[in-house]
C-alpha cells in the first residue's frame, strides 16, 4: 500500500477540513496499475505557509487554491514549478476563467478542481493525478534500473577485456625485451598464448554482437520452418576437430528431421553454445550426447557431457551475464561468460526454458524446451 | 643469467596462467629459479614439499582472501622468507589499495605490496631489495 502525501493550501478552513475528511479513510484502488494508495493530508492557510511546508518536506500532490490572501495561487505555482518540477499541482478555483486556466497550465499545473466540489469529484481528480504520479514514478524507476544494469555491464565488460589485453601486453613486453634471447622459436609458446587470448576476445566480441542484436530488437527475426537436427549436426561438425584432438566422441541421437518454426540464426546460437561448451568443459576421452525430442507442442534439446561438471551453487549462477565458473578445472578454458546468458535470453523469446543438471567431475546435461511453433512477438512490447 | 651459481628460488602464486608464465620467463631470465603455483592449493603443496627464498603472491585467488592465508602460512613456516603481495584490487575495484588496507598490512606481514598490472622492473627491484642483492 502506497501512501501519498497531499498538501491543501486554502484560506477557507471549511475547504481544508472537507478535503481532510474526504480522504481520511479513503483507499484508492488502481487495478490497472495493481496498486492501492491512501492519502495523508496536510494543510496550509496561505501560499507562504504552503511554500514553507513544501520546502521542508515536499508532498506528492498539491491542492492549491487560486485565490489566496497575500501571495496568489498563480504566483505560488510559478515558484513551485521552478523548485519542485515533479510535484503535481491541482488548482482549486471558484472562478475558472479560460485565461487563468491557460496561465496556470503554462505555469505547470497538472489539473483543475472547481469550487465547490463534492467528495466524489475530489476523489476522481485525485485518482487521475495519482495514476499519473504512479506511472511517471515507475517509468523513472525503470529508467534508473536500466541505467544501473548498463553501468554494471560496462564495468564488467571493461574488466573482461582488460584481462586478455594485459596478458597479451605482458607477452609482447617479453618479446620486445628479448628476454629469452634472439632465437625466435623460444617465443613460440608465448606467441601461441597471445593468439589464444586474442581468439578469446574475438569470441567475446561475437557474443556481444549477438547479445546486442537480440536485446535491441534491431535484428529482423525471420520465422521459418527449420530442421533442428540439421542445425545440431552443423554445430557438431564445427567442434569435430577440437573433439577429435581430445578424443571426445560426439553422438547425435536422432535420424529424422525435427521441424520447428523459429529464427534459424537464433537456434544456431543456442545449439552452437551448448555443443561448444560440452566439448570445452569435457575431459579428454569423454563424450557428448545430443538428444532431440518431439513432444507434441514442444521440443526438447538436450546436450550432455562427461566433463568437469559443477556444484549446485555454481549451476545457479550459470545463466547470468559474465558468470564464469572459476576454479582450478576451468582456469585454462577460455570463455566470454556470455554464451549461456544469450541461450537463456533466446529461449525466453520462445516461451521456453533452459536448465542444467550437473555433478562435479561427472558431467552436465543442459536441457532446452521450446514451443514448436512460435510467432514473432509483436514489436513494441518493451518500450 | 647474472647469477649463474647458486641461484635463489622464487615461488610465484597466481591464478592467471598467463601472468604466471610471464613472471616465470622473466624471473628465470634474470637468473632465478622459479616455482609456480596456480592457486592456493598448489601453493600449499609447494610450501609443504619445497623450500624457496622469496614468494610473490597474488591476493585475488579462488578464495577471496586466499592470498592472505597463504602469506600467513609462509611466514609461519619461516618468518624470514620475504613475501611480495601483488593485488589487482586497485585496477579491478578502483579502491585505493594503500589507504584502504593500511590496517591489513600490519597483520598480513607481507614485505612489499605491488598493484597489478605490475611492471617487471618494479617486481625485480623489490625482489633484489628483499633478497638483499645489489641491483
Amino acid at each position: 500500500m502506497e501512501s501519498i502525501r497531499c498538501l491543501v493550501v486554502d484560506d477557507e478552513p471549511g475547504m481544508r477540513l472537507s478535503v481532510a475528511r474526504a480522504l481520511r479513510d479513503y483507499t484508492l484502488r488502481l487495478p490497472d496499475l495493481d496498486e492501492e494508495v491512501r492519502f495523508q493530508v496536510d494543510q496550509a492557510e496561505t501560499a507562504e505557509e504552503g511554500l514553507e511546508k513544501i520546502a521542508q518536506s515536499p508532498p506528492d500532490i498539491l491542492l492549491l487554491d487560486l485565490k489566496l490572501p497575500g501571495m496568489s495561487g498563480l504566483e505560488a505555482l510559478e515558484r513551485i514549478s521552478e523548485s519542485q518540477p515533479d510535484l503535481l499541482v491541482v488548482m482549486i478555483t471558484a472562478y475558472a476563467s479560460i485565461e487563468t486556466a491557460v496561465t496556470a497550465t503554462k505555469r505547470g499545473a497538472f489539473d483543475f478542481l472547481a469550487k465547490p466540489f463534492t467528495p466524489k469529484e475530489l476523489k476522481d481528480k485525485l485518482r487521475k493525478t495519482t495514476e499519473h504520479l504512479t506511472l511517471s514514478r515507475r517509468a523513472r524507476q525503470l529508467a534508473a534500473e536500466k541505467r544501473q544494469v548498463r553501468f554494471q555491464f560496462i564495468s564488467v565488460l571493461a574488466h573482461e577485456l582488460k584481462a586478455p589485453l594485459g596478458a597479451i601486453e605482458g607477452y609482447l613486453n617479453i618479446l620486445s625485451d628479448r628476454t629469452l634471447g634472439n632465437d625466435l622459436t623460444a617465443y613460440d609458446p608465448l606467441v601461441g598464448r597471445s593468439l589464444t587470448r586474442i581468439a578469446g576476445m574475438w569470441k567475446m566480441i561475437a557474443d556481444l554482437t549477438d547479445l546486442t542484436r537480440i536485446e535491441s530488437g534491431q535484428k529482423t527475426r525471420e520465422f521459418a520452418q527449420i530442421d533442428l537436427r540439421e542445425i545440431a549436426q552443423a554445430a557438431l561438425d564445427t567442434v569435430l576437430p577440437e573433439a577429435s584432438n581430445r578424443t571426445i566422441t560426439l553422438n547425435l541421437h536422432r535420424d529424422e528431421a525435427l521441424l520447428v518454426t523459429a529464427d534459424r540464426s537464433e537456434m544456431e546460437i543456442v545449439l552452437n553454445n551448448l555443443i561448444t561448451n560440452a566439448v570445452k568443459y569435457n575431459k579428454d576421452g569423454g563424450r557428448v550426447d545430443v538428444h532431440l525430442a518431439d513432444s507434441g507442442d514442444e521440443v526438447t534439446l538436450q546436450v550432455s557431457d562427461t566433463g568437469i561438471g559443477m556444484t549446485r551453487e555454481e549451476a545457479e549462477k550459470l545463466f547470468k551475464e559474465f558468470v564464469r565458473i572459476k576454479n582450478s578445472k576451468t582456469m585454462n578454458i577460455l570463455g566470454s561468460g556470455l554464451g549461456l546468458s544469450i541461450v537463456k535470453k533466446i529461449t525466453a523469446m520462445y516461451d521456453g526454458t533452459v536448465s542444467v543438471e550437473s555433478k562435479p567431475d561427472e558431467g552436465s546435461t543442459f536441457t532446452v524446451r521450446l514451443k514448436k511453433h512460435s510467432e514473432p512477438a509483436s514489436e513494441g512490447n518493451e518500450s | 643469467m647474472n647469477q649463474a651459481k647458486n641461484p635463489k628460488t622464487i615461488l610465484v602464486v597466481d591464478d592467471d596462467a598467463d601472468y604466471l608464465t610471464q613472471q616465470q620467463v622473466q624471473l628465470e631470465a634474470a637468473g632465478y629459479r622459479v616455482l609456480t603455483a596456480e592457486g592456493e592449493k598448489q601453493a600449499e603443496a609447494v610450501l609443504a614439499e619445497k623450500s624457496f627464498d622469496l614468494a610473490v603472491v597474488d591476493l585475488m585467488m579462488e578464495n577471496q582472501d586466499g592470498g592472505f592465508t597463504l602469506c600467513y602460512h609462509i611466514k609461519k613456516k619461516s618468518a624470514s622468507i620475504p613475501v611480495i603481495v601483488v593485488s589487482g584490487v586497485v585496477s579491478e575495484t578502483g579502491l585505493e589499495f594503500d589507504a584502504a588496507t593500511e590496517e591489513e598490512r600490519s597483520w598480513i606481514k607481507a614485505d612489499a605490496f605491488l598493484a597489478k598490472p605490475v611492471r617487471f622492473e618494479q617486481l625485480l627491484k623489490e625482489v633484489k631489495r628483499l633478497l638483499k642483492e645489489s641491483s
